[in-house]
C-alpha cells in the first residue's frame, strides 16, 4: 500500500526543482537547438536573416516556455489533458472554416502574431489524451469493447480533420503516436490485427480520396527514376546531396546542392539533407547519436516515473519523437515516400518547434514530479 | 471502474514495461537501418554520388518578367519597355576567365577599371552565380559578340527587356528605375526572395509606389549542365507573371505642353479636373533623363543633376515647398465672408501702408490702391485691404479654412516624396517654435507670406475646390476603372437636367454623397466673380494674359512668395524684381480654372524666383490652359468610349 500515498504536499521552492531538471535531455535540447541555427543559417545562403532569424528567436523564446513547462505539477497536464484535447480539435475545426489556405492546403490558423498549425501540436495532444485515458481504466478492462471505443475515436477525429486538409504526413504521424499509446497500454495484437484487416479492405477506398499529387508521391517513391524531373526529382536531388557529403562533408556554407535550390523545402524537411552534405557521414552519424540519445533520456524518465500517466506519456512521447525522426530521415534517404514530416527542432515551422518543446516540457514535468502519484 | 489499488499499477507496469522493451529492441533494428543507409549513400556510393554532383547537375537562371508599363490615360505608353542586349558569364562553364575578358576588351567597349570591379564580384559569388558584363550593348557589340562566340567560352549574350522612358516631361511624376541598392534590399521586403541578377527597380514616383505590382513574379529556366557547367538540355521552364500595368490621369500632350512652357524657368505646373481630382497634368521643371538611370548613371550626370541650384531631381509639384502669396487672398476673404467677420461690401482705404503697432506693412503697390471693396481687392490683389481682413478674421480661423481646402496635408497617397507643407496658427507656432502668435504674423499670413508653406498641387487643388462651387474632391493620378463619374458629376448633371432646381446643402450631402466646404455657396461664387474680374476685367493681376475666345476664357489668381523682404531703402528706389540677384528674386505663382463660365479644370503654376506672378507664370499658365481645354472633348471621348467598352 506504500504507493497509494496520494502525493507529497509540501511544495517544493522553484530553485529545488529547477535542480530536480534533468540536465542531459536539456543540455542535449540546447545542443541541438544551435545545431539547427547554424543549419538555418546554411539554408538561408549564409545570411543571419530571414528565416535563420526567426528560426533562432523561435528556439530561445520556446525553450523558456519549455522550462516553465516542466516547473508545472504532472498532476495539472493530467487534470487538464482531456480539455486540451478537446480545445486541439476545436482547433482543427476551426482551420477548416478560418483557415489559412496555403499552397493548396489549409493547415494554418491566423492568431494575428503568427500562423498556428493545430495539426502539429495535436502530435502532442493525442498522447496526451490517451496517457491519461489509460491511466484512469484499470488494466483488466483495456481490451474490452465499450473501452476501446473511445480511443479509437480520439484516433480517428484528428486523423480525418487532417488528412483532408490535405497533410498526409502529419494526419499519419498522428495516427502512428495514438497507436502506440494504445499498444503501449496493453491492447491486445489481435485488436490491431483485425483493424489493419479493416484497414486494408478500405485502403482502395481511401486512395480514391486522395489528392492527385498523393498518389504521384506514393508512385514515385516506388520508382523515383520514373519521373526524374517531377515527383521524383527531390528524393533523387536529395541522396545525391547526402551522397556528395562523403565521409566529412563538403564542409559548412559549402554544400552546393542545396545552394542551387534544387530542394525547395531545404530549411524545413531537407534540412537534414543540407546537413548532412556539409557536415557527411561523422556529422549525420553525431546528429542522429544525439536524437537517440534524447529519446533515450525521455524512455529512462517514463522508467522512474511512478504514474501510469508520466510512464505511458514518457514512452508514447519518446516513441512518437524516434519516429518523427525516423520518418524525416528516412524520406530524405529515400527510404520512405515524401509525405511532409518535418525533422523536430531541427526544421523551420513554428507549430512544430512548439509542439516539440511543448511536449518535451511535459517530459521534464514527469522528471520534476516523478515520486507524485496521481489520483 | 477507475479502482485505484495497487495490483492494478503493478500490472499495468507489467505490461507497459514489457512492450516499451519490445519497442526499443525495435527501435534499435531501425536505427542500425538508417546507419546502414547512410554509411552506403555517403561511404559506399559516396564517390558515385559526388561525381552526380559535379558532373550532371542542374541549373536554374532566375528570369525576370517584364515590368508594368504605365499609360496616359489615353492608353499611351510613358514608361514602357524595350529591347536591349547584354552579356552575361558563369564563372564555372567559363574556362579561363582572363583570356575571356582580354579578348572582351577588344570586341565591346569596357574599361578595365569596370573589369577589376567585375572579377572582384565573381571572387564573391557562387561558381554557378549569373554574372552581369554589361546591361546594355549597342547593336553592334552585340553582333559582334555573337560573331566571335567561338572564341568567347562562357560567354551569354543575352536579348532582355528594359525600362525605356518616351520622354522626359513626365519624368518627376513616374520616376525612374535603376539597380537595386543594399538599402533597398533592407527596407523593401519585396525584393528579398526576388533575387535576380541586373533587375531594375522603381526609385522615385509612382515607379516606386506601384514597384512590388509593377515588378511581376519571377520564372525560372531549370536546365541539365554538363561537368563544364554547359548547357545539356532545358528541362523546365515557368515565365513567370508580367507586371500589372497602370493607366494614370495623365496626358502625355498637355504634359508636352507645360513641359514645353515650363522649358526656360525653375519651376511646376499642376493640372487638375475639378470634379473628379484627375491630374492631368503635372510637371516639374527643369527635369531629368529617367532613361539615364536605368543602366546606372554616370558620376558627371549625377554630380551635375545634384549641383545644378535649380534642383532637376526634385518634383516641385508635391515636394517644393513655397509661401502661397496672394494667391492665398482667395481664401482668406473666403474665410472672413464664411465665418461672418466681414460682410462682402466691406470698404478699405489703402494708401500703400498701414500701421499697426508701429509696425508699417506695405501694399505691392506703393501709391495705394484708394478706396477698395473685397471684389476690387481681390482683382487688383490689394494688400492692405486683406491686412485689415486678416487682422480682423484672425490666423486660427483662416488657419481651419486652409485645411478644410486642403493646405498643409498630403494630398497624393501615391508619392512618397509629396510633402506636407505648413498651415501655421497660434498653436503651431506653439509647439514647433516655442513662442507666441504676434498679430504682425496675421496679417503676413492673410497674403500668403510668413509661415504657410504650399505645394504647387495644393494651390492648385484649392483652386479646383473653390471652381467646382465649394465641394471636396480627391486628387488621384491613377484611374480608377470603378469610378468614371464622381458624385459631383452626377449632381451637376442632375441639376443641368431638372433648370431652376435649387438644392439645399442638406440633400446635397445626402443624395450625392457630397463634401460641401462651405456654409453659403454664394460666398465661393463672390470669390469665383472676383478671380473672373482679375483675369478679364481692365486692371486686373492678369489681364494682360488673358484669353479672350469665350470657350478659352479662364479666371485666375496672381501671386508672388517673397524670398527676402524689401528694405526701406530698396522700396525708396523703387527696385524691381529685374534688378536683384535671381536667388532673392521672389517665387511667382498663378492659379486659375478655366473655362469661366463653365469650369472643368484648375491649373497652378509656380516660377522660381521669376518675380511677379502676372509677368512670369500667368503666361505659362495661359499656353497651357489653351492645350487644356483644346484636349478636353478627345477625353471626354474617352471616358465614354471607355464605358461603351464595359456595358
Amino acid at each position: 500500500m506504500l504507493y497509494t500515498r496520494s502525493s507529497f504536499h509540501s511544495p517544493f521552492a522553484i530553485r529545488d526543482k529547477f535542480f530536480d531538471l534533468d540536465f542531459p535531455l536539456l543540455i542535449s535540447i540546447l545542443l541541438l537547438g544551435i545545431i539547427s541555427m547554424f543549419a538555418q543559417y546554411s539554408s538561408s545562403g549564409g545570411q543571419f536573416d530571414y528565416h535563420s532569424k526567426s528560426h533562432a528567436i523561435r528556439f530561445f523564446v520556446f525553450f523558456f516556455f519549455f522550462l516553465a513547462i516542466s516547473l508545472i505539477n504532472i498532476r495539472f497536464w493530467n487534470d487538464y489533458s482531456l480539455l486540451i484535447f478537446i480545445l486541439l480539435i476545436m482547433l482543427l475545426v476551426a482551420v477548416k472554416f478560418f483557415g489559412v489556405q496555403s499552397q493548396g492546403s489549409r493547415r494554418w490558423i491566423n492568431l494575428f502574431v503568427f500562423n498556428l498549425q493545430p495539426s502539429e501540436l495535436m502530435k502532442v495532444g493525442i498522447i496526451l489524451f490517451l496517457s491519461n485515458y489509460y491511466h484512469k481504466i484499470s488494466s483488466g478492462d483495456v481490451n474490452k469493447f465499450r473501452y476501446l471505443f473511445y480511443p479509437l475515436l480520439a484516433l480517428l477525429i484528428p486523423f480525418m480533420l487532417v488528412v483532408t486538409q490535405p497533410d498526409l504526413g502529419t494526419a499519419i504521424l498522428i495516427l502512428i503516436s495514438g497507436v502506440v499509446i494504445t499498444w503501449l497500454a496493453g491492447v491486445r495484437w489481435r485488436i490491431f490485427a483485425y483493424l489493419t484487416g479493416l484497414f486494408i479492405v478500405l485502403a482502395p477506398v481511401a486512395i480514391s480520396f486522395l489528392k492527385p499529387y498523393q498518389k504521384s508521391r506514393i508512385l514515385t517513391f516506388l520508382n523515383p527514376d520514373s519521373d526524374p524531373l517531377g515527383a521524383g526529382y527531390q528524393i533523387i536531388q536529395s541522396k545525391i546531396a547526402i551522397g556528395s557529403g562523403g565521409l566529412f562533408g563538403k564542409g559548412f556554407l559549402n554544400g552546393s546542392q542545396a545552394y542551387l535550390n534544387f530542394l525547395p523545402e531545404k530549411h524545413t524537411d531537407f534540412i537534414f539533407t543540407l546537413f548532412s552534405e556539409e557536415f557527411g557521414f561523422v556529422g549525420s552519424v553525431f546528429m542522429i547519436i544525439l536524437y537517440f540519445f534524447i529519446t533515450f533520456r525521455i524512455t529512462l524518465i517514463g522508467n522512474i516515473t511512478r504514474s501510469i500517466f508520466g510512464k505511458l506519456y514518457c514512452y508514447g512521447f519518446a516513441t512518437a519523437f524516434f519516429i518523427y525522426v525516423v520518418v524525416n530521415m528516412s524520406m530524405v534517404l529515400g527510404l520512405l515516400p515524401i509525405v511532409g514530416a518535418p525533422l523536430p527542432i531541427l526544421s523551420y515551422g513554428g507549430s512544430s518547434m512548439l509542439a516539440m518543446m511543448f511536449g518535451l516540457g511535459i517530459v521534464m514535468s514527469c522528471n520534476v514530479y516523478k515520486n507524485n502519484a496521481i489520483g | 471502474m477507475l479502482s485505484f489499488n495497487s495490483s492494478n499499477i503493478v500490472s499495468k507496469t507489467k505490461t507497459i514495461s514489457r512492450r516499451m522493451f519490445l519497442l526499443n529492441s525495435f527501435k534499435a533494428v531501425v536505427l542500425v537501418g538508417i546507419f546502414g543507409r547512410l554509411a552506403s549513400l555517403q561511404i559506399n556510393e559516396g564517390s558515385k554520388y559526388k561525381s552526380l554532383a559535379d558532373k550532371n547537375r542542374f541549373r536554374e537562371t532566375k528570369i525576370s518578367p517584364p515590368r508594368g508599363i504605365i499609360e496616359d490615360y489615353f492608353g499611351k505608353e510613358i514608361a514602357s519597355n524595350s529591347r536591349i542586349y547584354q552579356l552575361h558569364i558563369v564563372p564555372e562553364s567559363t574556362p579561363d576567365l582572363d583570356l575571356l575578358f582580354f579578348r572582351l576588351k577588344s570586341i565591346i567597349n569596357i574599361s578595365t577599371k569596370k573589369l577589376n570591379y567585375l572579377k572582384k564580384q565573381i571572387a564573391k559569388k557562387k561558381s554557378w552565380d549569373t554574372i552581369v558584363i554589361s546591361d546594355n550593348l549597342t547593336w553592334a557589340e552585340f553582333s559582334r559578340v555573337n560573331l566571335f562566340l567561338h572564341d568567347l567560352e562562357g560567354a551569354q549574350p543575352v536579348v532582355s527587356v528594359a525600362r525605356f522612358y518616351a520622354d522626359n516631361s513626365s519624368a518627376h511624376a513616374i520616376g525612374y528605375v535603376s539597380e537595386i541598392s543594399p538599402n533597398d534590399l533592407r527596407t523593401k521586403t519585396y525584393l528579398q526572395d526576388l533575387n535576380i541578377e541586373g533587375v531594375a527597380i522603381g526609385k522615385t514616383g509612382l515607379e516606386s509606389s506601384l514597384d512590388e505590382q509593377m515588378l511581376g513574379s519571377p520564372g525560372y529556366l531549370r536546365f541539365e549542365v554538363n561537368a563544364y557547367g554547359k548547357k545539356i538540355k532545358q528541362v523546365a521552364t515557368d515565365e513567370g507573371l508580367k507586371g500589372k500595368t497602370f493607366r494614370t490621369t495623365l496626358d502625355q500632350s498637355v504634359q508636352k505642353e507645360s513641359s514645353d512652357a515650363l522649358r526656360d524657368v525653375s519651376g511646376a505646373v499642376c493640372v487638375m479636373d475639378i470634379y473628379n481630382g484627375d491630374i492631368i497634368s503635372m510637371v516639374s521643371s527643369p527635369a531629368f533623363n529617367p532613361n539615364s538611370f536605368v543602366h546606372g548613371v554616370n558620376r558627371k550626370e549625377w554630380k551635375d543633376l545634384n549641383e545644378n541650384i535649380d534642383k532637376p531631381m526634385l518634383n516641385k509639384a508635391l515636394s517644393g515647398l513655397y509661401p502661397p502669396g496672394s494667391t492665398i487672398k482667395t481664401l482668406t476673404a473666403l474665410s472672413a465672408l464664411e465665418n461672418d467677420i466681414v460682410s462682402s461690401k466691406l470698404i478699405v482705404t489703402c494708401k500703400g501702408y498701414i500701421d499697426l503697432h508701429g509696425e508699417r506693412f506695405h501694399c505691392w503697390k506703393k501709391k495705394g490702391h484708394g478706396v477698395v471693396g473685397m471684389r476690387t481687392a481681390i482683382k487688383k490683389s490689394c494688400d492692405v485691404y486683406f491686412y485689415e481682413v486678416a487682422r480682423r478674421l484672425g490666423i486660427d480661423r483662416l488657419s481651419a479654412t486652409a485645411k478644410k481646402f486642403g493646405l498643409g496635408k498630403k494630398v497624393l497617397q501615391n508619392y512618397k516624396e509629396e510633402k506636407a507643407g505648413v498651415v501655421p496658427n497660434t498653436k503651431w507656432k506653439k509647439k514647433e517654435l516655442g513662442k507666441n502668435w504676434y498679430i504682425g504674423e496675421t496679417l503676413h499670413s492673410g497674403i500668403g507670406q510668413g509661415y504657410f508653406l504650399t505645394t504647387p498641387l495644393q494651390l492648385s487643388l484649392m483652386t479646383a475646390q473653390i471652381a467646382n462651387g465649394g465641394f471636396k474632391i480627391n486628387p488621384r493620378i491613377l484611374v480608377d476603372e470603378n469610378d468614371k463619374t464622381s458624385n459631383l458629376q452626377k449632381y451637376l448633371e442632375h441639376m443641368n437636367t431638372t433648370p431652376g432646381n435649387v438644392m439645399s446643402v442638406n440633400d446635397q450631402i445626402y443624395n450625392f454623397n457630397l463634401k460641401p466646404l462651405f456654409r453659403n455657396q454664394e460666398n465661393i461664387n463672390l470669390v469665383k466673380d472676383a478671380m473672373f474680374a482679375a483675369t478679364n476685367e481692365v486692371g486686373g493681376t492678369s489681364y494682360r494674359s488673358r484669353l479672350k475666345d469665350k470657350k478659352f476664357m479662364f479666371a485666375g489668381k496672381t501671386g508672388s512668395s517673397q524670398i527676402k523682404k524689401f528694405t526701406q531703402a530698396q522700396r525708396e528706389a523703387e527696385i524691381k524684381q529685374q534688378d536683384i540677384t535671381y536667388l532673392e528674386r521672389d517665387h511667382a505663382w498663378f492659379v486659375a480654372f478655366a473655362p469661366v463660365h463653365n469650369p472643368k479644370y484648375s491649373i497652378s503654376v509656380l516660377v522660381e524666383h521669376g518675380g511677379s506672378g502676372s509677368s512670369a507664370a500667368a503666361p505659362i499658365a495661359k499656353k497651357i490652359i489653351k492645350k487644356v481645354i483644346e484636349r478636353h472633348e478627345i477625353r471626354e471621348a474617352q471616358i465614354n468610349r471607355k464605358l461603351g467598352e464595359n456595358i
